[in-house]
């Protein structure tokens, strides 16, 4: 018997230390024939990432543009960013549900239930609208909560929980809201800052500016890091590059907004929270607690994880977000309805998390899908409004075809991996 | 001969109805590979989870670990003696990249709660480096891997813990040729490393390549200790069967007989 058998071929010298892939599986990307081949293996392994979000919306941006060119206008681009923050929040907090393998069906109702609270005790107890608030997103939490413990307690599947989340929840937004059926609430004060509140320009240039400080100076250190560990590591020009690339976008985006009103805070929460939330996942433990228990749950209990609190405590997030969107619907609208939540918000939620990129199996996923799949949606819906003689029925059918679309990919990329798997070596 | 590091004694386990262990002996030395035999039903699986922790032994045997009584109720119990258990699912999470894969529950922090991917990432290399093993890249999801870097993850998961026993439940059960000599290679290395091996295997030339003692249960008892270099294929065959005369034998006289006719 020979030892050291290599389990593969031994792989081809790479040129100093910059790859951190696997060199077999890199398809020498020099030649356009090999980029193609790269990119043609990276769709059936289902490795491609945001690229198909961010070229659909590219393509709706160019659609939409050549059918109305309002569409790309500041003002239009600024109201859109502001749309799509409540249903945002709620499809972070869906996003996290997903990455363990679950569903929640109850986010809609609770941003409801979430909404009656605020408003009830606001404007009928006279709550100071700070308190509203707390109390607006406690509820979520207590709801979260408890869904997460009659799901990883009890054992009821999350479906049916959730489900019956969304009942029991809508009705007790109903009962709290009755007799009123609407309750307005104040077009000045803090709720309603929420979604009127632009920040003057230099406002969003800071945040740009420090942004890219940030992820250039903790970039840097890890860099640093993995160099001295003797680990392969990026070059100081390719760290900067990638740095200068995430500025693209950002500048554009606050360059843009500034011509309007100013950086939205609304739009703001949304996009700190999906930082937020991204950081946890790809950071810390508990993000990698939620990342096996949704790969495998039989091996994460086995590593010693608490599967039951991990589960509980991603219920009581989800919710909670659910709670801050329905905060958010009640800011834009200034006031709470018996309807506030109970529409599309749930079917939008989590179609927006599946065409950001994050599997409905379990595992697979990141904080971004939220903000990609958001502006998607959110740009569809704004960019018929442009239109002329097209209702409600287009946007259906047109954000069905992207949803059942983002969730073949999802479907055929799951297939290629356990193809792909066990396969080969 | 050293004492042996892992030493059972009369050890039995009932379910219910079924006596699946009765008072089975089973010892393992540093630096030497015990492969557990048996045919299916004979108890090995369940010998090796009480031995892991996962059962919990019925009173009246007596594990020795290093010469002290040990009693192993839970499986934290058996991980702090120093007892790693690869289970023939590997439980590895299949989205996971290989050096999340390797510190799962284990991981290392740098301030509270976050994690110090550099210092694992570090600690992967220099492990599987250890073991000789070349995976180019410790950055891919696992289910891109092979089976046999499969299950070479798990075994090196296994060793984090710096075990002093590894038991391994059918290893190469899924394995193609060339996969399972590398995981045999790698058992070899653990034995010249001076960890103790204990290894459930059907194949009987995996066991002859790899292994210096078998170990044979039969209906849950011992039937049998050999040391595979003196020791013939039919000999073990007969005591995995109970009887010299036996399916296996009877084939292969056939075929031994076929193979001279033809000559
Ligand atoms: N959890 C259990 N409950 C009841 N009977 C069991 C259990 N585990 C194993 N057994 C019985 O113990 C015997 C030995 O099983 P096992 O150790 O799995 O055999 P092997 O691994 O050698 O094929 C079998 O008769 C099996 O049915
Ligand atoms: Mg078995």
């Amino acid at each position: 018997m020979s030892r050291n058998t290599p389990v593969t071929d031994p792989p081809a010298p790479s040129e100093g230390d910059t790859g951190r892939r696997d060199p077999r599986l890199l398809d020498t990307a020099a030649t356009p024939g090999g980029w193609w081949r790269a990119a043609k293996r990276k769709v059936r392994a289902g490795e491609l990432g945001a690229a198909p979000v961010v070229i659909g919306l590219l393509l709706i941006a160019l659609v939409f543009q050549l059918l109305n060119d309002r569409f790309l206008s500041p003002q239009n681009l600024s109201n859109l960013t502001v749309q799509i923050a409540a249903i945002g929040l709620m499809t972070t907090g869906v996003i996290v549900v997903l990455l363990l393998g679950e569903i929640d069906l109850s986010i809609g109702s609770v941003a409801g239930l979430s909404a009656a609270v605020l408003a009830v005790t606001v404007m009928r107890h006279g709550w100071p609208e700070w308190a509203g608030i707390a109390a607006a997103l406690g509820t979520g939490l207590l709801v979260g909560l408890f869904h997460g413990f009659v799901f990883a307690k009890i054992g009821v599947p999350a479906f049916v929980v959730t489900l019956a989340g969304l009942l029991g929840w809508q009705g007790l937004h109903l009962w709290a809201m009755s007799p009123d059926g609407t309750i307005n609430t104040r077009s000045e004060g803090l709720i309603a800052s929420l979604t009127q509140t632009y920040f003057v320009p230099w406002i969003g240039w800071a945040v740009v500016l420090l942004v890219l400080a940030l992820h250039l100076a903790s970039t840097l250190t890890s860099e640093h890091r993995r160099r001295a560990a003797g680990l392969p590591h990026r070059s100081l020009a390719e760290t900067v590059l990638r740095t200068a690339l995430l500025a693209v976008p950002l500048a554009a985006g606050a360059w843009i907004l500034n011509q309007h009103n100013g950086l939205p805070l609304a739009f703001l929460v949304f996009v700190g929270a999906v930082v937020t939330l991204d950081l946890v996942l790809r950071k810390t433990r508990y993000g990698r607690m939620i990342y096996a228990v949704g790969g495998n749950a039989e091996a994460a209990r086995r590593a010693g994880i608490n599967t039951v609190l991990i589960r509980i405590s991603v219920f009581g997030i989800a919710s909670t977000l659910a709670a801050l969107g329905g905060v958010m619907l009640v800011s834009r609208n200034i006031a709470a309805s018996t309807t506030t939540g109970g529409g599309q918000e749930l079917m939008m939620a989590i179609a927006a998390a599946v065409i950001g990129g994050t599997s409905l199996f379990g595992g697979r996923g990141n904080a971004y899908s939220a903000l990609l799949g958001g502006l998607v949606l959110g740009a569809i819906t704004s960019g018929l409004l442009l239109l002329p003689n097209v209702d409600t029925s287009v946007r259906f059918m047109i954000t069905a075809a992207v949803l059942l679309v983002a969730v073949i990919m999802d479907a055929a990329s799951r297939r290629g991996r356990k193809t792909h798997a066990r396969g080969g070596g | 001969m050293s004492t042996p590091v892992l030493e059972l004694s009369g050890i039995s386990k009932t379910f219910g109805a079924v006596r699946a262990l009765d008072e089975v002996d089973l010892h393992v030395q540093q630096g030497e590979v015990v492969a557990l035999l048996g045919d299916n039903g004979a108890g090995k699986s369940t010998l090796v989870k009480v031995i892991s922790g996962a059962h919990t032994a019925d009173t009246g045997g007596a594990v020795v670990w290093d010469g002290r009584t040990v009693e192993i109720t839970t499986p934290a119990d058996a991980q702090r003696l120093g007892i790693a258990t690869i289970y023939q699912d590997l439980a590895l999470c299949d989205n996971l990249d290989i050096v999340a894969n390797l510190f799962l529950g284990n991981e290392h922090l740098h301030f509270p709660g976050t994690l110090d991917e550099v210092e694992m990432e570090r600690r992967a290399w220099e492990l599987l480096r250890s073991l000789s093993v070349d995976i180019p890249d410790l950055r891919v999801p696992v289910a891109s891997l092979s089976g046999g870097q499969r299950q070479i993850v798990a075994i090196a998961r296994a060793l984090l813990g710096e075990p002093r026993v590894v038991m391994l439940d059918e290893p190469t059960a899924a394995l193609g040729v060339a996969q399972t000599a590398q995981v045999l290679d790698l058992i070899e290395q653990l034995r010249d490393q001076g960890l103790g091996v204990i290894l459930i295997s059907h194949n009987m030339a995996d066991v002859r390549a790899v292994a210096d003692r078998a170990a044979v249960l039969r209906l849950g008892r011992n039937a049998g200790d050999f040391p595979i270099a003196g020791t013939s294929y039919e000999e073990i065959v007969a005591a995995i069967t109970g009887a010299a005369d036996n399916p296996v034998t009877r084939r292969d006289g056939r075929q031994t007989a076929g193979a001279e006719e033809s000559r």
